[in-house]
């Protein structure tokens, strides 16, 4: 019986000590909350935002790759952001949607895996444990109407198994054999499923990168808010790896004779 | 009033370099009724005698089940027991609710060593009167842990507490080598024999006052047990096939043969 009618009517807080286990110091507080008590001011819309992100399953373990591209709105801000971000070491994320959100999101993965370590008891955090983690912050951010603005794609690769699985702002998650966030879900995941789908076992990484970069290339051609220097990486029995930023060659001299592309002489 | 002259605050050490408190802490669980617990490389298990405070009361519960893959026996005050195997099964939730993982029974146990822990040194608060035997099964397979008052928790191949538990002890002591080899017939058959020295004279083990907690694969004379062995306890007439088991205490000396000469190829099991 909770004697202080203060708390009466009021969702239970699950963290409340209800024997007073804890030092009075550290215990929870159970009164009642003003969200609004700071003033804050929620996440509209992204501002700094990465496009696309796409992401495989093929023999060895998770490919991934994504541009190095941060836009303003419309404008190419920053051309050296990575997205690929290692997490441990059977874990790649790279992020779409806002940038200032993945790197809070780098932040808490960071301390997360620091407290996982300092343990030193032999158990570690692998893909399947990170993406539920993500999923559970990013639902219960977007409960408190302040999402994180972001589409997560989750690879990785731990005791011999492969793992990818997709979250977004909306704690929203999916898995497949093929994902891609942002523009590259309407142009590259038709490509790659079709690229992959039934071959997950049998294709090599040359093979596999050659599928993934001629997907990003094609973004790249198709996407405006996209970059063609990118970074890919993979998951494999022997870790992670994510490799330097490259770039890819690409013609624009077909646009010559279109109309609305390039300097028009009438 | 006090027995000591460094009882009354948990937190003054004495001369000696003692916590008085936290010393009687650990005869409380000694007041307890006694629980064994034993490790093969594939099961854990708990044994736990059970007391009844008179003919027209049941027996007091000595086992929870705080997760799928872990399960406690305790030792002393049951109402400290009961706050702590909350906050366990909370601890268990959260780690699977979190990050779709069953909590590593260590960081269990010494989550709540920790707050025994933090009993014994700040002010106004007692220590917790109750001991834990831990099992659980993770990745690293089936485990052993005792949690005491003292905010100490340890792994072990085998190990008992409360009353008489130092009986059990002894025999353990003797017989733990062959643990890590034994079947779940076997471990079972062990800790009721460890359990049965804890007892007093005229007392036996029967299915009212014992009880069975078990983490792996199902033993013989269990149905229904899913593959993956989670926690379970048995109690009543289920555990009539394990206490069948047993080799009587007092084997008769054996009987000289009366049919002559006794085959000496037979080896008479003790």
């Amino acid at each position: 019986m909770d004697h202080f009618p203060t708390n009466w009517g009021r969702p239970r807080n699950d963290a409340y000590d209800a024997y007073g286990t804890y030092p009075i110091a550290q215990r929870p507080y159970n009164g009642p909350k003003d969200t609004f008590e700071a003033g804050v001011q929620r996440t509209q819309q992204p501002i700094v935002t990465g496009t696309s992100v796409l992401a495989l399953k093929y023999k060895d373990g998770i490919m991934m790759a994504a541009d190095n591209l941060a836009s303003y709105g419309s404008l190419a801000r920053f051309k050296d952001i990575e997205r690929l971000y290692p997490v441990g070491n059977n874990t790649v994320i790279g992020a779409g949607g806002d940038m200032s959100d993945f790197q809070y999101i780098q932040s808490l993965l960071d301390s997360l895996m620091i407290e996982e370590f300092t343990a030193q008891d032999g158990h570690s955090l692998g893909p399947k444990e990170i993406h539920e983690y993500l999923s559970q912050v990013m639902y219960g951010r977007r409960s408190k109407i302040n999402p994180l603005w972001n589409s997560l794609i989750v690879g990785g690769f731990k005791d011999g198994k492969r793992f990818l699985a997709y979250v977004d702002l909306l704690g929203t998650t999916y898995s497949a054999s093929t994902l891609a966030t942002g523009y590259g879900a309407y142009i590259a995941q038709p490509l790659l499923r079709k690229a992959i789908e039934g071959y997950e076992d049998v294709l090599t990484e040359e093979q596999a990168e050659k599928i993934i970069t001629e997907c990003l290339k094609v973004l790249f051609y198709r996407d405006a808010r996209s970059l063609n220097k990118y970074q890919i990486a993979t998951i494999t029995d022997k870790g992670v790896n994510v490799s330097e930023s490259r770039s890819m060659e690409t013609t624009w001299s077909f646009a010559e004779g279109i109309r609305g592309y390039g300097s028009q002489t009438q | 009033m006090f027995r000591n002259t460094y009882d009354s605050d948990n937190t003054v050490f004495s001369p000696q370099g003692r916590l008085h408190q936290v010393e009687y802490a650990l005869e409380a669980v000694k007041q307890g009724s006694a629980a064994v617990g034993l490790r093969s490389k594939t099961h854990s298990v708990l044994l736990a005698l059970k007391r009844s405070s008179g003919e027209l009361a049941s027996y007091q519960q000595k086992m929870f089940r705080i997760d799928d893959h872990v399960g406690i026996a305790i030792a002393g005050l049951t109402s400290d027991a009961r706050v702590l195997s909350n906050f366990m099964r909370q601890q268990a939730m959260s780690s699977k609710m979190v990050f779709n993982r069953p909590a590593p029974v260590n960081r269990l146990v010494s989550a709540i060593a920790d707050k025994a822990q933090v009993n014994t040194q700040e002010y106004g608060r007692r220590p917790y009167g109750v001991g834990f035997l831990v099992i659980g099964l993770d990745q690293s397979g089936p485990h052993l842990y005792e949690f005491s008052p003292s905010g100490n928790s340890y792994e072990y191949y085998a190990m008992s507490i409360g009353a008489r538990s130092q009986s059990a002890k002894t025999y353990l002591e003797k017989y733990y080598e062959s643990f890590a080899d034994c079947s779940l017939e076997e471990l079972i058959k062990h800790g009721l024999h460890a359990l049965r020295e804890t007892l007093q004279q005229d007392k036996a083990l029967n299915v009212n006052n014992t009880s069975i907690g078990i983490l792996g694969p199902a033993s013989v004379h269990e149905t229904g047990i899913p593959p993956s062995g989670s926690f379970r306890i048995l109690e009543g007439e289920s555990i009539q096939p394990f206490l069948d088991t047993m080799v009587p205490k007092d084997v008769p000396p054996p009987a000289a043969p009366s049919g002559g000469a006794a085959d000496e190829d037979v080896q008479m099991q003790e």
